[in-house]
Formats: C-alpha cells, structure tokens, sequence
C-alpha cells in the first residue's frame, strides 16, 4: 500500500473523510487520469513529447500549476492555444492535472 | 515516488480482484474480461492501448482490416507537398509488442448484441463482454447523382487517406499548369469540419510552387464552415485570389457529377468542369455500426455521453466519428479523446464500479501554408445529461495575430502530429 501515502497527501482535505480510504483514493486517481488523458493527445503519453511541444511529465508541481494558471489567466506572453484551453478547467482540476504530471518519473 | 506505471499495476490488482462473484458473463473468459475493438483508427488504437494500460490483465483484440492505417489529418499536407506519404502510415507493432494487444487483420463483419459475437470476413467468431466499434464513416454513394464508388476512382473523395489520397495526389501532378482543381464540400454533419479548407489551402500551397497559374474553387453545401474568418484572410494573404469559394446561397451546392468529363452540377443548374475534380460526399457512420444495429435514422450513433456506450445496445462501446458527440467535432483528436474516456468506462464497469466523470478536449489544427498555422479548441464535460462545451473556454486563433504567431500554430500543428501518432499507436510520425 506503498501508493496510499502521496495519493492521500494530495487530496483535499474534506474529500477523504467522505468515503472509505480505499474507494476514495482510486476514485480520486482515476478522474486525475481522465482529465490529463487529454493532455497527452499533444505533450504525448505520459506527458513525454516527441516533438516540438513541450513535455510535461516529472516537472515541479508548482511550476505545472504555476504555468496552467498563469495560461487561465491570460498572462503567458506569445501563448497560442494552452490559453484558451486552461480556461475550461476549475482551479480544482488544474491542481489535479498539475500533481498528476508532477509524480510522473521522466 | 510514485511511478504511473506502479499505480496503474497496483489499481489493476484491485479492480481485477473483485468483480468475479458479480459479473458472471465475465467467468466464461479465463481473463479479467475480454473486450473486442473493431478499427484501429484514432479511436480504436487509442482504447486498446488505453484499456491495457489500466487494466494488462484484460483479454484485448483489436480487429483492423489494413496492416498499416493512414491518417486523414495530416494527408492535406502530403497533397500539399509538405511531407511523403509514408510519413502519414502507422503500425500496429507497439500495441500489439509492448501493450500485449491482439491484433487480427480482418474484417468484422457481423455484431451478436445478445450472444455478445463479433463475426470476422474470414468466418472466425470472436466473443466480447465488451465490444468497442471505432467504425469511422462511410461514404453515402448516391447521395449525389453519378457519385458512386466507380466514379471515385476518377473523381476521387481522398476522405478515407489512402489509395484515394494518392489517386488525387497523381492527378495534381499530372495537370497542367493553369487548370482548374474543384472541390465539393458537404453539410454537416462529415468528418474533420476544417478538412476541405485545410486541403484547398495546402493544393494552393502546391500550385503556387508548381503550377502558379491554377485556380481552385470550393462549392460548398454551407453557407458557413469550420474557421471562416482564419481561412478566408489566409488565403487572401498567401494566395491572392487563386481560391474562390462559392456558398450554399450562392448555388455551391453540387447536385450531379460526371465522373467521365470532370464536370458537376450546382442546384440552380451550372455546369462546372474541372481539370481535377474532389468530391467529399455526404457521410455515415461506418458499415459495421449499422450491422451491430447501434445507428440511428440518420445513419449516426447516440451515444450515452458518459461512457459513449451505445443508447441501443448494452455492452456495445462506439467512439470517434461514427458517434452523435456534438459539440464536439469528428475529429481525430475528439476519438482519441473519446477512445480515453471509453476505455476508462469500461475498465471500471468489468470491476463493477461506476464510470469516472468524463472529460475531453479538441484541438485542431489546420496548416495553410508550411510556415501558417491557425487552431480551433474545445473543452468539453457533461452538463445536464449532455454532452457540453465548458463556458468561457476554447475558440479559434486570434483574427490579428502577427506572423510569428501563426508560424508558431504551424510548428505546433507539426508537434501535435508526433504526438497524437505517438499517443495512438506507439509509434513516431
């Protein structure tokens, strides 16, 4: 149960005392891995491009949510389309995108 | 530190250890569960793949009639002599080496919704618990008068990329210098919305390389389309008056094709001839949709926006742009998205569990010239039982962008390209 720890330690804090342990955590992690599937269609599977965009996977948390909210809000200079993509997320599923791709090894 | 492929194999543990004393149908197969994809297109590859990243231990085969699968996206760019051919052709060798997918190279030819079989051309019967149809479209032969699969060998549709992609590729090549290439443009609904804008733009892009003193004219079954604005200003910028593009209203509408003499009949009765002559006709999901009886009237499939199973059929997954997703477009990127969130809906419902919350994006990208690029983006979620873009997001380039921007959205086009191909099959572009 090696996995239970970091999982946990990303969750809010009101949402785990809603359910069991067990059942909250693989709920939380797979609607994690829902959201940042999307992700991959153009930063690659796992986050690991091999092109041109850049990857995503194993960066710092707070330089992924830093960046995904700096792009929500309009202020990443020369930002093409992450702008008007961010802008479709709650700041909820941002963070969980951000922490998804952060405990990614590269 | 917590490794994605460590979860994945510790959730697959939990998910497989359950659901045996409920789901009886399952026990028959010695497997966690045995899913079957028919078509291994930007929907089907993505769920086998996908289904077998979170769970190895289903029992996954992948049904897909061609051994290497060309894409529509990117092909414009082939035409427009971009790239070579082989650049838009992917293998099946990492779905089937790395992810354990089975792959069999045939026809599925018949559904069994109730006994749960999927019949191959070769005669071989595959059972599912679950079964995934990416069918992609056909097109509607007849729909337009003369326009039938004989008359697309001269007058090619290049819809489904290909052999089609490469006939029209010849017939460019050969044309003189100062001929006239016509493109028929359907109603909605058809699959990639930008495509003919995209590919007139990438055949101007040719001709003004090649042959500078050809024209193109697009009539069109709209009176509107996919990123208007962007295209129009585009090809005024690159391409002069070389593309013009004749509305619905302004009699666009291509009721008759003669294949034989390169000519086509608007409404309002004009005959236009061609030098080289596209049709992209009317379209509907895919034969196999039809034969697992999960199409509706209109020869498309309600989907359960969700899960993407059937609303006709249980057990019975459809992906890509066979379905009824709108908003969201019939796009490559939409039935890889939607092969994502189908996959994950299955995983769970073989573990009894309910579906994760879905969520999907599109991003399309159309290349107008090697260094234009312009993007149209959605975000979407389920919002009272509909599938729905999320408020205040997505949109198209900006109208003023500067060149560096639009050099910037070309070079994208290309990074999204590897990446898809990549996220697809396992494979480079």
């Amino acid at each position: 149960m090696g996995i239970m720890k970091p999982i946990a330690g990303t969750l809010a804090a009101g949402t785990i005392l809603a359910a069991s342990l067990a059942g909250a955590v693989q709920a939380q992690e797979t609607d994690a891995s829902v959201l940042a599937g999307t992700c991959a269609n153009c930063h690659g599977t796992d986050g690991v491009s091999p092109g041109s965009i850049p990857s995503i996977a194993g960066q710092p948390y707070a330089v992924l949510i830093a960046q995904l909210q700096a792009f929500k809000a309009g202020e990443v200079p020369g930002a093409t389309i992450m702008t008007r993509i961010a802008s479709g997320y709650t700041d909820e599923e941002l963070e969980a995108i951000a922490r998804y791709f952060s405990e990614i090894e590269q | 530190m917590v490794t994605r492929r460590t979860l994945i194999k510790s959730l697959g543990a939990v998910s497989v250890a359950a659901p045996m004393f409920s789901m009886p149908s399952i026990a028959r197969g010695q497997s966690a569960g045995r899913v079957v994809v028919v078509g291994g297109g930007f929907g089907g590859a993505t769920a086998a793949k996908y289904l077998k990243r979170q769970n190895p231990a289903l029992d996954v085969t992948l049904v897909e009639a061609s051994g290497r699968f060309y894409t529509c996206p990117f092909s414009n760019l082939y035409l427009g002599g971009l790239r070579d051919f082989e650049s838009i052709g992917h293998s099946y060798d990492e779905l089937t080496d790395v992810y354990g997918v089975n792959l069999v190279t045939d026809w599925a030819e018949g559904v069994d919704g109730d006994a749960h079989t999927v019949t191959l051309a070769s005669g071989e019967v595959l059972d599912y618990d679950k079964l995934l149809l990416s069918p992609g479209v056909d097109m509607r032969w007849g729909a337009i008068e003369g326009y039938d699969e004989s008359a697309a060998q001269l007058a090619p549709h290049a819809w489904k990329a290909g052999e089609q992609t490469q006939i029209l590729k010849a017939q460019l090549e050969s044309m003189d210098d100062g001929g006239l290439f016509i493109l028929s443009s359907p109603e909605n609904p058809f699959r990639c919305p930008p495509g003919p804008y995209e590919r007139v733009s990438m055949i101007a892009n040719y001709f003004t390389n090649n042959k500078p003193n050809s024209k193109i004219l697009v009539l069109d079954s709209k009176d509107a389309f996919s990123k208007q604005g962007l295209f129009e200003a585009g090809w005024r910028e690159l391409y002069g008056d070389m593309i013009e593009w004749v509305s619905l209203s302004n009699d666009g509408r291509v009721v008759r094709v003669d294949a034989e003499n390169l000519e086509v009949e608007t409404e309002f009765g004009e005959v236009h001839k061609a030098d080289v002559l596209n049709i992209v006709p009317p379209q509907k999901a895919g034969a196999i949709a039809d034969a697992a009886g999960v199409t509706n009237e209109g020869g498309w499939v309600p989907i359960v926006p969700e899960t993407f199973e059937s609303q006709q059929v249980p057990d019975i997954y459809v992906v890509g742009d066979a379905t009824v997703a709108a908003p969201m477009p019939k796009s490559g990127f939409c039935a890889n998205s939607q092969g994502k969130v189908a996959a994950a809906a299955i995983v769970a419902s073989l573990a009894g569990q309910e579906p994760p919350a879905p969520s999907w994006v599109n991003t399309c990208y159309s290349v107008l010239a090697p260094d234009y690029g312009i993007s149209v983006a959605g975000v979407y979620h389920v919002a009272d039982g509909q599938i729905a873009e999320v408020a205040d997001s997505g949109g198209v380039s900006p109208a003023d962008a500067d060149s560096d921007f639009r050099r910037r959205e070309a070079e994208y086009a290309v990074g999204w390209y590897d990446a898809i191909a990549r996220d697809t099959w396992g494979t480079g572009a």
